[in-house]
């Protein structure tokens, strides 16, 4: 046992230092016994080849790279290669050497090709084994122009986790975040987006003011977030495609905390009347707001259930904030959160079944889950302060930030519903407010 | 190695100590604004122009108040300096004020961006109530997205629980 977790520490050693490596660092705590190994050797070619994204048989080592370090993430899996694993011929791809591989203990194998096509496009074939009964599990192709060539490893991973869990995919998505510079007292915080694992970054905004809390909006082409443009907090819809952005509604007070319904046709958002702060809802084309609470406390941070007829949200009229869920009209509020403590950011799984928190208790902020109803709490993070958590598309996996004493540097992590696998996401600069986004098309 | 941690551990414990009170002492106080020096050079040699930013932060016991954690009420010592800046925008009533409500880091971001609103209004009432006509009076809340004392420690957080009145030049 001992020398297992050894060799897993020196691949992980390999990965980190090779080139271009999938942009996810992480560490191996444990391995129980109920993992998959599955052995992910480079992907084969048919013909080394320069493509715009490189030679193939380079190509292929980092598709499966990216397939090891996705499958990673989850805490069923244990992937080995593919640094330390030799390439396998193009004829193995469809006839491995099952033997070889059981003769590594790997219960699972990822095989496949990287083939340059006449038309220019780029096909990555993805095959799973089970090896122990040499039988085959998946087999897919995946066609994309060479700039889109880690989509294809991400579409070959999803497919292997969908097969081997069961759930529905998620690798292939993208995450809408803060990127943050500058000293703790005038940090300049920029909109940004990358894939979900931090590849193809992108910065939106350029700091001239703060930008907060982003979300993509469903359909991928929009993001809401808050920007201090003229100096007072307001929440505009950002166009990917043109560059322009709207504001949300006109009003002489300050707005924040948007969310988008699942369906992306109305947005909801806390506004702050004459210090008063309560949760509204506008349909994302503008129009009249409705107010959906009306106390004198705090309410805001608000979270669509994935049928859109639910809101969680968090609001401070016990005197500390905690959790309540509300009709989509605002009807029906009630307390779920009572284990003691602050209970803030609550965030719907888009599978229905959990709600993911920030509890502050004992001056620290910990990520957490519970039901929909209040029970089954489980703390997932353990540190100073974690905060604002956001699911992946399948609710499998929540990423959020994490924030140092302090000097106030923010990094974006992720963790697995189990909590057993924890991970920074490595991001250009400093990083907050992450929002995943659903499965790409 | 191990002797600097623990005289960073003692500093820590004293601060910590320091900042029971649950308000910044004076000497706690940050330095006035940059603005506060006025103009420099030799066009301006008596001070601040009348009316500035500078001449604001001059003429008023301070710029900003406190709050205690989690609260945003304004206590006796609060109303004092408030009547001061009072005073002074009723000698210069064409000049606007922003307050900027704060929060330190021990909130969730949106949660603090509410709570700077509830300081910011609270500011913004009492100088109305003052006699400030409450339309001169704009209110923004930065959350705890600008701190002013960079430590995590509770004098720190103490001196980042504010409401600054900003005058609109």
């Amino acid at each position: 046992m001992r020398i297992r977790i050894t060799k897993l520490l020196l691949l992980a050693g390999f990965a980190s230092a090779a080139p271009l490596a999938a942009q996810i660092t992480g560490t191996v705590t444990d391995e129980s016994s109920d993992r998959f190994i599955i052995a992910v050797p480079p992907m084969a070619t048919p013909a080394d080849v320069a493509t715009p994204a490189g030679q193939t048989a380079e190509l292929g080592r980092k598709v499966s790279e990216i397939i090891a370090s996705n499958l990673n993430a989850i805490d069923d899996f244990t992937p080995k290669g593919p640094a330390g694993l030799r390439t396998p011929a193009i004829a193995e791809v469809t006839a491995p050497a099952f033997a070889e591989w059981a003769g590594m203990n790997a219960e699972k194998l990822v095989q496949g090709f990287v083939r340059n096509n006449d038309d220019g496009t780029l096909t990555v074939g993805c095959y799973l084994y089970d090896v122990g009964l040499q039988s085959e599990m998946i087999r897919q192709g995946f066609s994309v122009q060479p700039r889109d060539w880690r989509r294809a490893a991400h579409k070959c991973a999803d497919a292997i986790y969908s097969r081997l869990s069961g759930e529905n995919p998620f690798f292939d998505s993208r995450i809408a975040y803060i990127a943050e510079t500058g000293p703790k007292g005038n940090r300049v915080k920029r909109l940004a987006i990358m894939d979900s694992d931090g590849a193809n970054h992108r910065f939106i905004t350029n700091g001239q003011a703060i930008a907060l809390t982003p979300r993509f909006s469903p359909d991928y082409k929009s993001i809401v977030y808050v920007s201090y443009i003229e100096r007072r907090a307001r929440i505009y819809v950002y166009d990917i495609a043109s560059g322009r952005q709207r504001l949300v509604t006109e009003s002489p007070n300050q707005t924040f905390s948007p969310r988008w319904s699942p369906n992306g046709q109305t947005i909801l958002y806390s506004m702050s009347v004459g210090g008063n702060t309560d949760i509204y809802s506008i349909s994302a084309q503008g129009g009249t707001p409705t107010r959906l609470t009306n106390s004198p406390a705090i309410e805001t941070g608000g979270s669509f259930s994935p049928d859109g007829k639910k809101i969680a949200f968090e609001s401070d009229r016990s005197g500390k904030q905690q959790i309540y869920v509300m009709n989509a009209d605002g009807s029906d509020q009630q307390r779920i959160s009572f284990g003691g403590g602050t209970y803030a950011t609550p965030e719907w799984s888009p599978r229905g079944n959990l709600i993911a928190f920030t509890k502050i208790t004992g001056g620290a902020f910990r990520i957490g889950v519970m039901s929909p109803s209040g029970g089954s709490e489980k703390l997932l993070t353990d540190s100073w302060q974690d905060e604002a958590p956001t699911w992946s598309p399948n609710g499998r996996v929540i990423q959020f930030f994490r924030t140092e004493r302090g000097n106030g540097k923010t990094s974006v992590m992720q963790v697995d519903v189990t909590g057993a696998k924890e991970r920074r996401i490595e991001t250009p600069v400093d990083g907050s407010d992450p929002a995943w986004g659903p499965i790409l098309p | 190695m191990s002797k600097k941690i623990t005289t960073l551990l003692i500093a820590t414990s004293l601060l910590a100590v320091a900042g029971c009170g649950k308000k910044p002492k004076p000497q706690d106080l940050p330095p006035p604004p940059v603005g506060a020096q006025g103009p420099t050079g030799p066009a301006a040699p008596a001070g601040p122009a009348p009316g500035s930013q500078g001449d604001f932060v001059a003429n008023v016991s301070a710029d900003r108040i406190f709050f205690d954690t989690d609260k945003f009420d304004v206590d006796a010592e609060d109303q004092a300096v408030l009547a001061s800046q009072a005073a002074w925008l009723k000698r210069y009533p064409a000049v606007s004020v922003t307050i900027e409500g704060h929060a330190d880091e021990r909130g969730t971001r949106d949660y603090n961006i509410a709570l700077g609103a509830r300081r910011a209004n609270a500011a913004k009432n009492a100088l109305a109530a003052l006699g400030v006509d409450a339309a001169r009076i704009n209110t923004v809340s930065y959350g705890k997205e600008r701190p002013d004392a960079l430590g995590s420690t509770e004098a720190d957080w103490a001196r980042n629980r504010r409401a600054v009145t900003v005058t609109v030049q």
